[in-house]
């Protein structure tokens, strides 16, 4: 297993946080936090095999939150030094302070048991900030030189982010956090007489070290062998006719679906509102908790901050709350929400199941989300099996434009690819499609899920939500699926040509 | 050390052939609130610097946050080292020459704090109160950001910029949250906010909507006012990359080769054009790039920024360029300006006017969740909120249920029947990125609501 990194460990962590819990408890707090980090990044992007940008970033500094008389107060400082750490705490009371007079819900936490000076770090072998950035971009442009030969232009990206986090609180928990995690995507764009269509490696971003790119959790020498002629053959699509289809979803492209129609809809500030000027609320509202039924019988969902190579998988998280499993959807009955401290307690739901995250030391942790996964069938099908149950529908592969409303009901989704379905077999690729629902109508319309054997574990490093801003890395696992009866639209009639 | 030694220092430790090296200092204070009460609040600072260095045609870019003096010079040298490896920069050009320093190069920043709100927070309580004796709730975020940011060469540039950036975004919800209405300005320093004014103008909202029509899917004569006509032009402002067209790869892309510059993508006398000086919305006059893109050059830092046309009296007059895509393209150097102002003929009137004008139609409120569904013809899909009213006979007449739309801000150029007045305005869905827009309301006469939305 990796081990934290000696130059983070040698910053004055404890001596930061002890000036600062120090501080706040002087000042009368209840509740004091300290959290320092060190997000690092870089991005680099190649177009036609050649750099065309890069960028090598970090965001290193630390935030104090307290309660005090009821009211959160939150600042940030980047000075490193018990002095200016104490005067930030000093700044979070006072905002504490300001903000009293507008507060008229007083905040108390969920309990958690103290983790005393714990160590995590996720799982992965090769740091990709080890890896020379020469090497990197030479490994790109071998790839990209392939795609070229059956593309007009190819544009390759590689997102490498390396997080690094010290939490302490005024209970004693003190944990110490490190995680990796990595994104390929290559992009082949194509003209022809009909216009362009262009086509992305579908491989998941994950938690996972730069072995992802050499062998390691995704065979890409395959992908990329099969994109020009997956391409050609979508440039040479006819346009789907718009009409109601049968669906088989390929993961690629349902976790993006479950990520917008499950996982922000059982977010429980969304539920309660408190994002209600903003991402917005859900349809799913805490008195249906037990009762809603969400989908088909064949819907089992849960949430969890533990898989491996989750891009939301944690030790703990920015409350101090231990990484967790736990039910969101049973048999299709909505039966769980994601959670953190405060209201956790205020449902009376008991232990906070550790959903709280902040993207940056310059940010308050906020509820985002877990890893919210789609359970396979044990004894499931394969793709082939599903499609081979169709008469008339389409095969969905990869992830494309997604859209959904501020209550998540009213959802449209497109893909890299589309193939039709003819009497159980695959017929080719179809053009211009997009796939039109509501979330429950969608969900109980899935009549099977697939097997082990389908199962993927998809994600996105951008999922944003909360004023100031926020992005959140997440993962999804999901299987193979079908559905029923699904409206499809033609965009090329959307548009009204 | 203060952030103008910082780029004089690692200006002296480059190595490399040329250096440019940009110090960003921020602080920002927030308020976030829901339900009538507070949620989340805080104050932060950072400082960041970027070091670009240059080795012949190659060029390193190494930022990072917090940085201490002991640590410059380990900075400065993995930027130089990073140029040296590296192969040659496409859009590789010569350093812009400095002239004289800004004025004001040698102040100090003065951050904001928690304080910028010590006038407007009672003002909000104020307006807590109201909306709670009137049956409303309200939500929202009120945020401050002040960004200087420090450029200088080893060519000569020694410019400054401090950006401050504020908005406050109001939502009000009946007591039920079955009817909501939303409104949001953008402000330099909260000093010209009136909360209770804002609130007013949602309670009227609210009012409407309690005469709820439902309407099915369809083409609807549509009003849609500032706010939504900013989300969709600065959609189409972002997707204007010069090298995406001469790719071949974008709405702006001739058939056959070449991009659309020239042609007329209107029928009515619009200009979509920015302009640093703009009164009001005035953004930084000069390039910064922190790391080269398809939109922006490292080595266009400091490039002096003009107002620009993009669109002039209905006809794409300029794209989105770096040196780089203006050399590929045969077009003028017009790189993105940090502000969009889109206007039509002079007597356009304003929403109110047309609304009265109006014999059977729709106003929209904002839009939401916008994504590119085809970039061919920057098809767009969205949903409408916060409102969708019935305009009957020159007057609203109800509430209407929310919609899914499927349009191009392209195509809906062409079509647009009439244009009014223009108004500094904040856009609901990018105003997190781009606060700084005026824009008309216009009138769309068979604007494509795909499908119904059951959101409220």
């Amino acid at each position: 297993m990796r081990q934290i990194d000696a130059d983070f460990l040698a910053l004055p962590l404890r001596r930061l946080a002890d000036a600062a819990l120090q501080r706040a408890r002087e000042l009368g707090a209840e509740h004091a936090d300290f959290r320092l980090e060190r997000v690092r990044a870089e991005t680099l992007s190649l177009y036609d095999t050649r750099l065309e940008g890069a960028s090598d970033a970090d965001d290193l500094g630390y935030a104090v939150r307290v309660v005090k008389n009821g009211t959160w107060g939150f600042a940030s400082g980047i000075q490193l030094t018990p002095e200016a750490a104490v005067r930030v705490a000093e700044q979070a009371v006072r905002v504490a302070e300001v903000s009293a007079p507008i507060n008229t819900e007083p905040i108390e936490l969920a309990p958690e048991p103290v983790h005393a000076d714990v160590t995590w770090v996720s799982d992965y072998d090769v740091d990709p900030f080890e890896v020379p950035s020469a090497d990197k971009v030479a490994l790109l442009a071998d790839w990209s030189a392939g795609l070229l030969k059956g593309a007009d232009h190819v544009s390759a990206r590689l997102l490498q982010v390396k997080e690094q986090k010290f939490y302490a609180d005024t209970a004693g928990t003190v944990t110490t956090q490190q995680r990796v995690r990595v994104h390929p995507k290559l992009n082949a764009m194509k003209a022809s007489a009909s216009g362009f269509d262009d086509m992305s490696t579908i491989a998941p971003p994950v938690g996972r070290g730069y072995e992802y790119l050499t062998g390691t959790g995704w065979d890409w020498a395959a992908e990329l062998a099969k994109l020009p002629e997956l391409l050609a053959e979508k440039l040479a699509a006819p346009s789907v006719e718009a009409g109601d289809y049968d669906l088989v979803v390929d993961p690629s492209n349902l976790w993006l679906t479950i990520h917008e129609s499950i996982g922000h809809a059982t977010e429980l500030d969304r539920a309660l509102g408190y994002e209600a000027a903003y991402a917005g609320t859900s349809f799913a509202t805490f008195d249906q908790l037990g009762e809603l039924v969400y989908g088909s019988s064949s819907m089992n969902v849960t949430g969890d901050r533990t898989v491996t190579h989750g891009l939301a998988t944690v030790g703990f998280d920015d409350e101090g709350v231990q990484g967790q499993s736990f039910d969101i959807v049973k048999d299709g009955v909505l039966v769980g929400y994601q959670l953190d401290r405060r209201m956790a307690l205020m449902k009376g739901l008991g232990r906070s199941n550790g959903c709280a995250f902040a993207d940056s030391p310059g940010h308050m942790p906020i509820q985002r989300m877990a890893n919210v996964s789609l359970a396979p069938d044990p004894d499931g099908p394969a793709t082939e099996e599903l499609i081979s149950g169709v008469e008339r529908g389409l095969y969905i592969v990869g992830d494309k434009s997604w859209s959904i409303d501020m209550q998540r009901y009213n959802f449209q989704f497109t893909g890299q690819r589309a193939y039709r379905i003819s009497h159980g077999r695959l017929a080719g690729q179809v053009r211009d499609f997009a796939y039109q629902a509501t979330t429950t109508d969608f969900w109980q319309s899935m009549e099977a899920v697939g097997g082990p054997g389908t199962y993927v574990l998809g994600g996105a490093f951008n999922c944003g939500k909360g004023q100031p801003g926020q992005v959140a890395p997440v993962s999804h696992g999901c299987p193979s699926a079908l559905f029923r009866r699904v409206r499809i639209l033609n965009t090329v009639q959307e548009g009204g040509k | 050390m203060t952030p103008q030694e910082m780029v004089e220092r690692a200006l002296e430790l480059s190595t490399t052939d040329g250096c440019v090296v940009l110090v960003d200092e921020e602080s920002t204070a927030n308020l976030r609130f829901a339900g009538n009460t507070l949620t989340t609040n805080g104050v932060a600072r950072s400082s960041r610097l970027t070091v670009i260095s240059i080795a012949g045609q190659g060029v390193g870019v190494v930022s990072r946050a917090a940085v201490r003096p002991e640590q410059l010079a380990d900075v400065v040298a993995a930027a130089d080292a990073t140029a040296r490896d590296a192969q040659p920069a496409e859009d590789a050009r010569p350093l812009v020459e400095g002239g004289p320093a800004s004025a004001g190069w040698d102040a100090p920043v003065t951050p904001t704090d928690i304080e910028v709100f010590q006038s407007f927070a009672p003002a909000l309580g104020e307006a807590f109160a109201a909306a709670k004796a009137g049956g409303r709730k309200l939500y929202g975020f009120a945020e401050h950001t002040l960004t200087s940011t420090f450029l200088g060469s080893s060519t000569g540039l020694r410019l400054r910029h401090d950006q401050p950036t504020g908005r406050l975004e109001l939502n009000a919800k009946s007591a039920d949250l079955k009817r909501s209405a939303w409104t949001g300005v953008a402000t330099r320093d909260f000093t010209d906010v009136d909360v209770a004014v804002l609130d007013a103008s949602l309670a009227r909202r609210l009012d409407w909507a309690k005469n709820r029509v439902d309407l099915p899917a369809g083409r609807y004569e549509t009003l849609i006012p500032p706010s939504a006509v900013a989300d969709l032009m600065v959609y189409l402002f972002w997707s204007a990359q010069a090298r995406d067209a001469v790719d071949g790869r974008s709405v702006f892309a001739k058939p056959g080769g070449g991009t659309r510059v020239g042609e007329r993508l209107a029928t009515l006398p619009v200009t979509l054009a920015s302009d640093p000086a703009a009164s009001g919305i005035g953004c930084a006059p000069f390039v910064m790039a922190h790391s080269s893109s398809r939109e922006s050059s490292v080595f266009d830092n400091g490039l002096p920024l003009a107002a620009t046309d993009w669109i002039k009296d209905g006809r794409l007059e300029a794209l989105l360029q770096t040196r780089y895509s203006a050399e590929l393209s045969g077009l003028p150097v017009t790189p993105a300006v940090d502000n969009l102002i889109m206007k039509g003929p002079e007597d356009g009137r304003s929403l109110e006017e047309m609304i009265a004008s109006t014999e059977h139609g729709l106003l929209l409120t904002c839009l939401w969740y916008i994504r590119e569904v085809d970039p061919q013809t920057l098809l767009l899909t969205g949903l409408t909120r916060d409102g969708v009213y019935l305009v009957e006979h020159g007057e609203v007449v109800g509430e209407v249920n929310n919609f899914r739309f499927n349009e191009s801000p392209v195509d809906l150029l062409g079509r647009v029947t009439e244009i009014g007045a223009a108004e500094q305005t904040l856009a609901r869905e990018w105003g997190d990125y781009f606060t700084r827009t005026v824009m008309p309301a216009v009138r769309v006469p068979d604007f494509n609501m795909s499908t119904v939305s059951q959101a409220s």
